[in-house]
């Protein structure tokens, strides 16, 4: 895969690693969180609906669904453009401005090979990843929710978790864990690139790149969803 | 071949932000002199620069460089023609996350097959050079102005350009340091034979330093004259530039009207 090959190159090795420490271990703190928290609260929502007709076992499946499905790369997206993506744009708006960008060019370095380009497969290999971790964390938080809120036995929930989860749930929400990072890495560095003069215009690169990454996912999530499950 | 010009502008035009910044500006760069531009604050030298190797695209006009038109060349060609530049940005512009050596190793990385180690050693001698090998292992954030410019003209000159391009090579320095920059721009020319053309708004550097000045007012070429020629102008706007400096470097000045 291209991703994985430019990782692997040598000349791109050093700034790949870094930028894959950047994307990966910087937001986990964060991310954590967040997943544990949407898991917890769909388990708590669903388990009170549930609970009305004695089926709050079911539990395990709704929250693996939704999180495998929609949550788990959604929120994987939400975090990382907030985090990574407004940094990304924060950095390249810097450099444009501090003319660095402009001594790229003069040098004939291609600031897109040079510079999108370890970004975007850092982003392209760890955002799957990450997005994995998400959904263990919310399961996890589910299953704590369900045994300690609604008395769902762990290994009932996990049962039921595993039973109704199919290959194809995860391998769409990875699909669009990647597309996302796509689009996050895209929108930054080209806010960044455009950010005109002075330190304001590395505020307003950074806060547009927010805005438009989460409108972006939002819709493009929901145009994934919509063209594999109906 | 030789009696070509180095850079050429034809009647060069441009437009920022709804203002024309250049207005039909036409002038020569000569082989291996020192050509230095100089101007008020915004009237349009750094844009001037940036024609020169493409940065900005001018709307009317052409710019040359030696017989090729590099405003209209595109992909590989361009990519050679700026190949025969070096730049040294306002700000400097090394890359912040860089150490000074890996920044002056850049170009060599990128652009050349060199091992690792006559990189190293090409890096190391061109910092010596310029004084600063000592702070290779720095990142340029923890560098003086004055040190960060000579690090930026060492990655501009690293890969042995024709023509190295300065913008204000010693604004917002302490006149000694501004003077060591000057000697260093005369040494660069002495001992690579390089065409330089410098941007700046200290007169005093202008005098010492070119073979010729041209004063950039409100985007228009005013003159192009040799230092003694210029200081004897009767042109309004030139005696208006000298005397908003006269006083404040007079007797800077009047050692270099003995030259
Ligand atoms: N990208 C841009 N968009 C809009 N206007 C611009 C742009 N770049 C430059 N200008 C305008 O063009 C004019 C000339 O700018 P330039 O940077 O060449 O000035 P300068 O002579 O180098 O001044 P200084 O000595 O302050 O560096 C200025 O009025 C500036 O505001
Ligand atoms: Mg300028």
């Amino acid at each position: 895969m291209w991703a994985l090959r430019f990782v692997l190159s040598r000349r791109n090795r050093r700034e790949v690693l870094v930028q894959l420490f950047v994307t990966g271990i910087k937001s986990l703190g964060v991310l954590s969180v967040v997943a544990a928290f949407i898991g917890m609260i769909l388990a708590l929502q669903t388990g009170l609906e549930l609970r009305r007709y004695g089926q709050e076992v079911n539990i395990g499946t709704a929250v693996t669904v939704v999180m495998v499905r929609e949550m788990g790369p959604f929120m994987t997206g939400l975090v990382i453009a907030a985090s990574v993506g407004a940094a990304i744009a924060a950095q390249m708006a810097t450099m444009t401005v501090s003319e660095e960008i402009a001594a790229l060019e003069v040098m004939s370095i291609d600031p897109v090979r040079f510079l999108v380009m370890p970004r975007l497969a850092a982003m392209l290999v760890m955002m799957p990843l990450l997005t994995v971790y998400t959904n263990v964390l919310g399961v996890l938080g589910g299953a704590v929710v369900g045994k300690t809120q609604l008395g769902v036995a762990l290994p009932a929930y996990f049962d039921n978790a595993i039973q109704f989860v199919r290959n194809k749930d995860l391998y769409v929400g990875l699909f669009k864990a990647m597309v996302f990072g796509v689009i996050i890495v895209t929108v930054a560095c080209q806010q960044g690139f455009q950010a005109s003069e002075g330190a304001v215009g590395v505020g307003v690169a950074t806060r547009r790149t927010v805005v438009i990454s989460f409108l972006t996912i939002l819709a493009v999530g929901y145009m994934i969803t919509r063209l594999f499950y109906t | 071949m030789n009696g070509e010009p180095a850079i050429r502008f034809e009647r060069v035009g441009k437009r920022l932000g709804g203002r024309a910044v250049l207005d039909g500006v036409s002038f020569e760069v000569r082989r291996g002199e020192i050509f230095v531009i100089v101007g008020a604050s915004g009237s349009g030298k750094s844009v001037t620069l940036k024609h020169m190797v493409r940065l900005l695209t001018p709307d009317e006009g052409r710019v040359w460089v030696g017989c090729d038109c590099i405003s209209e060349a595109r992909g590989g060609e361009l990519a050679r023609l700026r190949d025969r530049f070096g730049v040294l940005f306002q700000g400097a512009a090394l890359l912040q996350w860089l150490t000074v050596y890996d920044n002056v190793a850049l170009p060599l990385r990128e652009k050349t097959t060199l091992s690792e180690t006559e990189i190293e050693a090409r890096v190391m001698a061109q910092l010596e050079a310029l004084g600063v090998a000592d702070a290779a292992d720095r990142h340029p954030a923890d560098l003086s102005g004055g040190m960060q410019k000579r690090v930026g003209l060492a990655r501009a000159v690293i890969l042995g350009p024709e023509i190295v391009l300065y913008d204000e090579p010693t604004s917002g320095l302490d006149p000694v340091t501004s003077r060591r920059i000057d000697d260093m721009i005369l040494e660069m020319r002495e001992r690579h034979g390089l065409t330089s053309v410098v941007v700046t708004h200290d007169l005093h550097s202008a005098l010492a330093i070119g073979d010729r000045i041209a004063l950039i007012d409100r985007g228009r070429l005013i003159e192009v004259r040799t230092p003694a020629d210029f200081l004897r102008s009767d042109n309004e706007v030139v005696r208006a530039f000298l005397s908003a400096q006269y006083i404040t470097r007079r007797g800077a000045w009047e050692t270099e009207m003995g030259r």
